[in-house]
């Protein structure tokens, strides 16, 4: 089962996640941080379909999402 | 069964919250910058030459050896670093107001005396930090605060494609245009990054990569707004690739 944390300090709203996620599960929540930006979320309903692509991960400018993998045997290739 | 994290944030990243704008793509060119060192290894004997703009607070960013140019000569700077600390590896990160407008010349001549430093080049074709002034790269027609009809080509002339230009002297070995606006162009980016790098590693000259990045602020856009805008007018003015490869890749 995949994990996706949000760093929600970090986070700045900016919602590039949102367009790049490949399940659309990422949304806009209603919370502010610190910052005072609205910080980024995944329903708990939502987090099964997501498929740890990280694609997320790869286009936060802040590095504020941290997707982890279960991997079994092979792990894929870094890019 | 183990947890992975995929796209690992590098180490060479410092821990802390940036003060670019939502959506800015500087953090993503930090990011990338700092994964493409990491790969190769180099975050130990790396020296960086900072410029002036919204990258100037680089130093807080990258954990690197950097020193801070005045606006504009980071290429000179990096010249001075790189032939007294030849076993360096050196790197400027410049925007589009300070590489093709005040250290215009800089950049040329380095470019030409293919010093073996890398440059990595953001542009977002605006001034940023000062409040979104036209800029060298300024597209035909796009506001600024100093062009608020729209750039003119006759009075104003047309953008500057730097890569092309950089690509044409003699003493590059690599140069390339890139974006980010996409997972696609991302890597590419990385891509890019890592052969410019690469050009002064294996002593072949001088490398260059001009990075296409939004600045959501000043263009008066939502950050999904602005990527649009990279796709649909800025590559079609800036071409997408490389321009000199001499690599042999």
């Amino acid at each position: 089962m995949s994990k996706v944390v949000f760093l929600e300090e970090l986070c700045k709203g900016c919602l590039l996640c949102t367009q790049v996620c490949s399940k659309k599960i990422i949304t806009q929540s209603s919370r502010f941080n610190k910052q005072g930006y609205k910080v980024v979320e995944i329903k708990p309903e939502d987090l099964e379909k997501c498929i740890a692509c990280g694609f997320c991960s790869l286009v936060c400018p802040d590095s504020a999402i941290v997707v982890y993998k279960s991997v079994e045997e092979k792990e894929p290739e870094n890019v | 069964m183990t947890e992975k994290i995929m796209f690992p944030k590098p180490q060479v990243l410092a821990n802390r919250p940036t003060h670019y704008c939502p959506g800015c793509h500087h953090g993503l060119a930090h990011k990338l910058v700092a994964q493409v060192l990491e790969e190769l290894k180099l975050p130990e004997k790396t020296i960086c030459v900072g410029s002036i703009g919204c990258s100037v607070f680089i130093y807080n960013y990258l954990l690197l050896d950097t020193i801070e140019a005045p606006h504009g000569r980071a290429p000179a700077v990096a010249t001075g670093v790189k032939r007294a600390r030849p076993d360096k590896f050196v790197f400027t990160y410049q925007g589009d107001g300070d590489l093709a407008a005040i250290g215009l010349a800089e950049i040329m001549h380095c470019a030409n005396r293919g010093e073996r430093v890398s440059v990595v080049f953001v542009n977002n074709t605006i001034y940023g930090m000062t409040g979104g002034q036209m800029a060298p790269t300024t597209l035909v027609g796009q506001k600024t605060t100093t062009c608020p009809g729209g750039r003119c080509k006759d009075r104003e002339g047309e953008p500057f494609k730097m890569a092309e230009i950089i690509g044409s002297l003699g003493g590059t070995a690599y140069a390339a245009r890139t974006a980010l606006n996409d997972i696609k162009n991302i890597q590419k980016t990385k891509k890019a990054i890592k052969l410019a790098f690469r050009a002064q590693l294996e002593d072949k000259g001088f490398g260059f990569v001009e990075i296409l990045s939004s600045c959501p602020t000043n263009w008066k856009m939502t950050p999904l707004q602005a990527n649009e805008r990279i796709a649909k007018e800025m590559i079609p003015y800036f071409p997408l690739g490389e321009f000199k490869n001499t690599l042999g890749e």
